[in-house]
């Protein structure tokens, strides 16, 4: 039985009694450009714990770096624009705060890295001094001690011989180094959330591996939630605690990171998993999801993933109400501790 | 990510978003028929600029000017000349006037377009010949070749462009160099083209350089071809839309330079008819007959602006950066 | 950094090696008789004939000549008119009103090339972005031989706002011709400003500035502006060259006595070896102006000084 009013925002672990540091409630974005309007993000809700890692995980064109951007404030507004939605951080909804209100939270309250660190740090500046930035803007502290606070951010990271190493620049460093100067500017004013942007794919996989560890050792010390924008199903398996799966800029399942894996309820992650190459299979065909990611100038119709599904019901085999070429599917409770956006999500996972 | 539909998404997502997208290689091969889409839409995005139209309608008058001149002069000829009219002042029956030896001025005017057009052709295509060769094969060979005619390009570089012509234009006729030692067209053609093509040559090296790596020229030299059909099958067609641009700006920038050496004194001579001979002998009676001076002014800087603005026109059309 | 300087001035020793051999090729070595190309048309009896001849070393092997003729110039030599007068003393003399004009020029082209293009690229689109473009693409296309003469009926003759001609009027004199010089100069600095501050406002270490919660004005100035002169130093470095061709034209137009115009006045009287002297002199300070520019360069790019 599917409902048209989406489900009460029931948080699908059940709640520890603690405030979400952040909740995300039904945000849009969209953007106007010449060729027309594209539903970037067409409604997206969920929360995130202390101390919770929450991976976001979706292919390119699913609207994953634009939530994450708009949650941060750092969208370009004309041509984007944020029709609707809230996002709740520590009480107040950072859409209604003006400029400079939105832009205190930035840094001290949530920060963000990002993908490329080579192209994501400024080439003419000093690591030091783009690190030491955090706490001349935001603190007011003198370039000295600015400098020595730097130094001892990069030695948390684990970067060598950092006291030696904070006047060079960006391109004496190597890509992993420089992505832990990118964790250090955004740890350094011990910020609630850190939200990162693919955080590890432009880096080799023992560094990857490297990199995530000293995100969650971080996670650890501090207890802030950690925001994991990927495309890497392993890095999600190692990492994460509940993991948001979006396609055409809408989540379609949540769940667990375990549950959703094993289990996944909805056709675009069993898509997903079937996918991954499976060692011990070798000599097996690999199994790729069918088709392309939609235009997000022009979803389609009803459940946006049809076009691809091999489980879809349409016209004359579908259930009243669950055609899925007409009707769109929202985010429901499947089980306990799972949603998804499907018609026939029992179906998927066997229930 | 090489699906194209992929990879047209996440440029979507990634530019909309306010990132910047790596776009600098080219990864498509644009002599393969199905990825000649920036021509294409080149095409279609210069169909639709006003200012490659403004360029192009001027652009055709020019054109016209120079080749049918009799036509804009109304069949006038611009040596038949009357002492008793000098320095007229325009009228209905002769538009511009006339100068000081009595002549017409608007076929005086007109027929300084030919030579005009003349040196711009010729001087471009001395620019191109040069640029191109030197830029492709020092790009294409690197190292010690490239080191070397990189260095003489730089020694090039150091002298300016109507400095070097003066001095080239100022000893070539007491020369025994065929074309040099005229005081034609000709020579002002190569002497410009002589101190002008070092920049095609840095665009033509930098293109060629960032081309060379790439992957169908590794599948050309796989399958066994030569250096210089690589050269100029796969490389030289992808490298050409900068140093396009760059041509076809260049031909009003050397208009106009002939127009400034021929003023100065170095460029043509009486009797040939040239804009900046005009300007020149119109200077001294600025004060009571501007139309001397005018005139000629203002068709040099409508020809010059014709090709500038389909020049302009062009680079936005071919920059995919501009796209938005 | 040190090292990237040293390495700077070891390329520029074959650079001014080779320019001034080049010029000193077109006049020496070509086929055809040096004397006449200095001389022009100018009749020569055949003693004064024999002495330039001895004077120029044209008896000596081509190599020898050289060596002699780069000699000369650091000497200060740059030749002597046919009066008998050093081309340097006319240099010297000149200098001033030149140097007066390029500084007009160059102050001209920075302050309202880099004001203009920064404005027009903080907000693309807007209307003066579109002001901008349009007239920095109109003032390109004229040419600074006509500008010069426009500029000149127009506002000194017409409506008599500057003086027509001449230095009488001190500084404001240089006014007008400074502003015409710089024109095509100021307008291409301004549309590189513009493209790129437009570019790098889209950069992705904005997008980090911005992410880190700086204050506006700070991802401006200190993340955007810095990188963004970076190609117009380069610009304006190689485009002096460009200027110097255009003071002879506005020396010309405007009587100003500067260097320039006695290239001009040195071509109308066939006086060849002061034409190549002043030119070898334009040559050299551009080679030399173009090191400074490099060197600024690597102050403003570090990514330059290491490689």
């Amino acid at each position: 039985m599917s409902s048209i009013v989406p489900a009460p925002a029931a948080d699908p672990r059940g709640g520890t009694g603690t405030a979400p540091l952040l909740e995300v409630d039904d945000l849009r974005v969209e953007f106007r450009t010449r060729a027309g309007v594209v539903n970037a993000v067409n409604g997206i809700s969920y929360t995130l714990d202390p101390g919770e890692t929450l991976a976001i995980l979706g292919e390119s064109g699913s609207g994953k770096s634009v939530s994450a951007q708009a949650i941060m404030g750092i969208l370009d507004i004309p041509p984007a624009k944020i029709t609707s939605g809230r996002i709740l951080f520590e009480g107040r909804d950072l859409l209604t705060l003006d400029e400079e209100e939105q832009r205190r939270v930035r840094g001290p309250g949530i920060s963000m890295i990002f993908q490329d660190a080579l192209s994501a740090l400024n080439p003419v500046y000093s690591v030091g001094f783009q690190i030491g930035e955090m706490f001349r803007a935001h603190r007011g502290m003198s370039k000295q001690d600015a400098k020595k606070r730097a130094v001892e951010l990069m030695d948390r990271v684990r970067i060598p011989a950092a006291a030696q190493r904070v006047n060079d620049y960006p391109h004496q460093f190597s890509g992993g180094m420089r992505q832990r100067v990118m964790i250090a500017m955004a740890i350094a004013l011990d910020p609630r959330i850190l939200i990162a942007d693919e955080p590890t794919t432009a880096l080799d996989v023992t560094v990857q591996a490297q990199v995530m560890d000293l995100l969650k050792d971080l996670q650890r010390e501090t207890g802030m939630g950690l925001v994991l924008i990927t495309h890497d199903l392993g890095v999600v398996n190692e990492v994460a605690d509940s993991v948001a799966v979006m396609y055409a800029g809408r989540i379609v399942e949540r769940g667990s990171v375990d549950d959703v894996f094993q289990r996944p309820a909805m056709p675009y992650t069993e898509g997903l998993m079937s996918s991954v190459p499976q060692v011990e299979a070798k000599g097996g065909r690999l199994v790729p999801i069918k088709g392309q990611p939609p235009n997000l100038a022009n979803i389609p119709s009803g459940c946006p993933f049809h076009p691809r599904c091999h489980r879809r019901r349409i016209g004359p085999e579908a259930a009243p109400g669950r055609d899925c070429a007409v009707d769109r599917p929202e985010l429901r409770l499947v089980v306990p501790g799972r949603e998804a956006a499907c018609h026939y999500s029992e179906e998927v996972l066997g229930v | 990510m090489t699906d194209p539909q992929q990879q047209v998404d996440l440029r979507h997502d990634e530019v909309q978003a306010g990132t910047t997208t790596v776009l600098g290689e080219p990864s498509v091969d644009v002599t393969d028929a199905r990825q000649n889409s920036l021509w294409s839409d080149a095409w279609a995005q210069l169909r639709r600029s006003v200012i490659f139209w403004t360029g192009a309608v001027l652009c055709v008058l020019f054109l016209a000017m120079a080749l049918f001149p009799s036509l804009f002069a109304r069949g006038v000829d611009p040596r038949d000349c009357d002492l008793t009219n000098s320095k007229g002042t325009p009228s209905s029956a002769h538009w511009l006037g006339f100068d000081q030896q009595g002549c017409d001025y608007l076929a005086n005017v007109v027929y300084g377009a030919r030579n005009s057009l003349l040196i711009g052709v010729l001087g471009v295509l001395g620019v191109l010949i040069l640029g191109v060769v030197v830029g492709a094969i020092a790009g294409f060979y690197g190292r010690a070749i490239d080191s070397i005619l990189s260095r003489v390009t730089d020694i090039f570089y150091a002298l300016p462009l109507t400095l070097g012509a003066i001095v080239l234009l100022r000893v070539g006729p007491s020369t025994d160099i065929p074309v040099i030692n005229t005081r034609g067209p000709g020579a002002v053609a190569i002497a410009l083209a002589l101190f002008g093509w070092m920049t095609a040559m840095r665009l033509v090296r930098s293109q060629v350089i960032a081309v060379k790596s790439s992957d169908y020229v590794a599948a050309a030299r796989a399958m066994g071809a030569s250096d210089y059909r690589i050269l100029v099958r796969h490389i030289l067609p992808n490298a050409v839309a900068p140093v396009l641009v760059y041509a076809t700006i260049t031909i009003g920038v050397l208009i106009a330079a002939e127009a400034t050496l021929t003023f100065l004194g170095v460029g043509l001579q009486p009797p040939a008819i040239s804009w900046g001979l005009q300007i020149a002998n119109g200077q001294s009676l600025l004060r009571t007959a501007p139309h001397l001076v005018l005139f000629p002014s203002i068709i040099l800087t409508f020809t010059v602006m014709a090709f500038i603005l389909m020049g302009d026109a062009l680079r936005d059309a071919l920059d995919p950066r501009q796209r938005s | 950094m040190g090292r990237y300087v040293a390495r700077r001035l070891l390329l520029t020793i074959p650079v001014l090696i080779g320019a001034s051999f080049l010029i000193f090729a077109m006049v020496y070595a070509l086929p055809g008789d040096p004397i006449r190309a200095l001389a022009g048309d100018r009749p020569l009896a055949p003693a004064v004939q024999a002495a330039l001849r001895d004077e120029f070393n044209l008896g000596d092997p081509l190599v020898i000549q050289y060596v002699k003729y780069v000699g000369d110039l650091f000497q200060g030599d740059f030749g002597t008119d046919f009066r008998g007068r050093p081309v340097l003393d006319t240099i010297l003399l000149r200098m001033p009103v030149t140097v007066k004009l390029a500084l007009v020029a160059i102050g001209f082209e920075i302050v309202i090339g880099i004001v203009a293009g920064v404005l027009a690229g903080i907000r693309r689109n807007g209307f003066f972005d579109n002001v901008v473009l349009v007239s920095t693409t109109i003032i390109v296309s004229i040419p600074i031989l006509v500008l010069a003469f426009v500029s000149q009926y127009v506002f000194g003759l017409k409506l008599g706002w500057f003086p027509i001609a001449g230095t009488s009027q001190g500084w404001y004199s240089y006014l007008l011709p400074g502003l015409v010089l710089a024109s095509g100069s100021l307008a291409y600095v301004a549309r590189l400003t513009r493209t790129s501050i437009a570019e790098n406002m889209r950069a992705d270490y904005v997008r980090t500035a911005k992410a880190k919660g700086l204050p506006r004005k700070t991802v401006i100035v200190r993340h955007t502006l810095r990188n963004s002169l970076i190609p117009v130093v380069t610009f304006i470095g190689a485009d002096i060259g460009t200027l110097m061709g255009g003071a002879i034209v506005t020396e010309t137009v405007f009587n100003l006595p500067g260097i320039g115009r006695a290239v001009f006045d040195a071509i109308r009287s066939q006086e060849g070896a002061v034409v190549v002297g002043i030119v070898t002199l334009f040559v050299f300070f551009f080679i030399f102006f173009n090191l400074v520019v490099d060197v600024l360069y690597a102050v403003l790019d570090p990514r330059i000084r290491y490689d």
